[in-house]
């Protein structure tokens, strides 16, 4: 090796030692950013992705080296009429690699994880606040409301829902062929979450409003909230009355929260309609959908419609009376009985 | 010429030096006690493949320990390991499959469906805790989460023993109460072990999706019937 060094050096000494500096830097600057970020300090994982780490820059230096060597080897041969070609073929060299370094420093973990992290920085009093205040309508729409840009209670809520929506289907006895329970109701939430936000995000962008795609996450997200309380609520105690007028209080306090802040950001009539009609159609609607979708208004129709021939149907809901508890409340309530 | 290879040759041999010889340097700062140290103290090439399998299976062993007496030890950070998640992921998984198996209704938890739950949680919880600012690696956290499912795991053989009994009120009775208790055990663990490396201000945030993660869990083993 040190041979190689010797020999390397001969012809391209400039590159060379440039070459050099450059890598090692380049690996203090890993180390640095290893410090940086992972303060656990003390785990093994860390050390092995070190190691790899190591071993990549190794490997690339050798290549390098290996690559000068043909270079240098080719400049002796061709004389000076190479050089510029070898010039050319180096930079060239040094630029894919740094691109090369650059990428997989982007699709480091640690580094994405940097870039969403401004999102997720709040207080438990926040998300507390915001929670509460996604449900009292603000009637200021002369002045753009301020929309909290934060991804952490959005996220938690679409869980949140995602756990509740799974617990209705099974109580409901849901069945969903070509597919599972949990991916439906995780496609369902998030795919309504994002799905959505960027329709209005577009909406809103067409007509001119002054918001953000984050902002719209947010809103929509908390939004979420009352969706959430309601269908906890009427998935455990199946009583029609109860669910609409919940359907209205809650779900429509909330959308007509989301409503009054996106009316405070976009002008004109028309504008305002089309924005605040389709979010307030689409919000309730959702309710109504994931309510009913995987509840048991249905089996009245189809058993006058079918009678018990229900198979072919994509979803085929239980036999429940007007009011009843699902199995765990039922026993539950047994038990207190008992005692 | 030759004074130019002179000047640059100190460098290239410095720069030589310093990537084959920073490894074993770094480790050291990365991991200030345990490694090499350990490595000197024996070298398991020829030892039986029996003494390596039990040595891991103490390990593991003693990790279940520290999720039942949950003190505030780093022991489970420290050396983590998936083999103890794995384990206890497929027993739950297994325990719960049975529910439901033959008929049609998806009312049963399936295999797939438990071992995704487990393994999409954990790492959901873990990106939640690392965007949130907390110090633990990413490795470290999923270990401890898999091992605080242990008493979720001991709620399920519990109710598949009681449920051989019968299914009426009483059963029922017990098992709330068996997978109560192992839900708030599990959450009390996890956060016990995790708390630490989150900002003080924050634990509430972190706590949550644990919180909603074992909920899950321990509302599929309350709510199992097997098939008859």
């Amino acid at each position: 090796m040190s041979a190689d060094s010797g020999n390397r050096n001969t012809n391209t000494e400039p590159w060379g030692s440039f070459d050099d500096n450059l890598i090692q830097g380049s690996s203090s600057a890993v180390v640095d950013m290893e410090n940086m970020d992972d303060t656990s300090g003390s785990s093994f994982e860390d050390m092995g992705e070190m190691h790899q780490r190591m071993k990549e820059e190794e490997e690339v230096a050798a290549e390098a080296a290996a690559a000068e060597d043909d270079t240098s080897e080719d400049g002796e041969f061709l004389g000076m009429k190479g050089i510029k070609g070898q010039l050319g073929r180096q930079v060239a060299d040094e630029v894919w690699k740094a691109g090369k370094q650059q990428a997989s420093r982007a699709f480091n973990l640690y580094a994405n994880i940097d870039i969403l992290r401004p999102y997720f920085d709040v207080e438990p009093v926040q998300v507390r606040s915001r929670l509460i205040e996604s449900m009292i309508p603000v009637r200021m729409i002369n002045f753009p409301q301020k929309i909290a840009g934060e991804l952490y209670g959005p996220l938690m809520l679409v869980f949140t829902l995602v756990a509740i929506l799974l617990h209705g289907m099974k109580t409901s006895g849901t069945v969903i062929r070509e597919g599972t329970l949990m991916g439906t109701a995780i496609g369902t939430c998030f795919g309504y979450w994002l799905g959505v936000s960027s329709f209005i995000y577009f909406l809103a962008y067409l007509v001119n409003a002054q918001i953000t795609m984050l902002q719209t996450l947010s809103l929509l997200g908390y939004g979420l909230f009352g969706h959430c309380i309601v269908l906890l609520i009427t998935y455990n105690i199946h009583f029609h009355f109860l669910f609409y007028i919940l359907w209205l209080l809650l779900g429509g306090l909330s959308t007509l929260r989301m409503v009054a802040a996106l009316l405070s950001r976009a002008v004109g009539q028309t504008p305002r309609l089309l924005l605040c009609g389709t979010l307030a159609f689409l919000h309730m609607l959702f309710l109504l959908y994931l309510h009913f979708a995987y509840h048991k208004i249905v089996e009245g129709l189809l058993d006058s419609l079918e009678g018990p021939n229900m198979a072919p149907m994509q979803r085929v809901a239980r036999d429940v009376p007007e009011l009843t508890l699902n199995a765990t409340a039922k026993s539950l309530g047994v038990l207190l009985k008992a005692h | 010429m030759a004074a130019s290879e002179e000047a640059s040759r100190p460098f290239a041999g410095l720069s030589e030096v310093s990537i084959s010889e920073d490894i074993p340097v770094e480790g050291d700062i990365s991991v200030p006690m345990s490694s090499s140290r350990r490595d000197d103290e024996f070298s398991t090439l020829d030892e039986p493949v029996k003494e390596t399998i039990l040595r891991d299976l103490r390990a593991v062993g003693n990790k279940f320990i520290h999720v039942l007496y949950p003190k505030r030890s780093s022991a489970l950070l420290r050396d983590w390991d998936l083999w103890g998640p794995l384990l206890l992921c497929v027993t739950l998984a297994l325990l719960l499959q049975g529910g439901a198996a033959d008929s049609d209704d998806q009312g049963g938890p399936q295999f797939a469906e438990v071992f995704v739950i487990i393994w999409f949680g954990s790492i959901v919880i873990t990106l939640n805790s690392k965007l949130l600012g907390g110090t633990i690696s990413f490795f470290q956290s999923l270990c401890v989460l898999g091992y605080c499912i242990m008493p979720l795991t001991a709620a399920m053989v519990v109710c598949r023993i009681v449920l051989v009994g019968g299914s009426g009120t009483v059963s029922f009775a017990v098992r709330l109460m068996v997978v109560t208790a192992s839900f708030g055990w599990s959450t009390f663990a996890s956060t016990a072990f995790l708390a630490d490396s989150q900002p003080p201000n924050r634990k509430a945030l972190v706590v949550y999706p644990v919180f909603l993660f074992y909920f899950v869990i321990g509302w599929m083993i309350l709510t199992f019937s097997p098939s008859q």
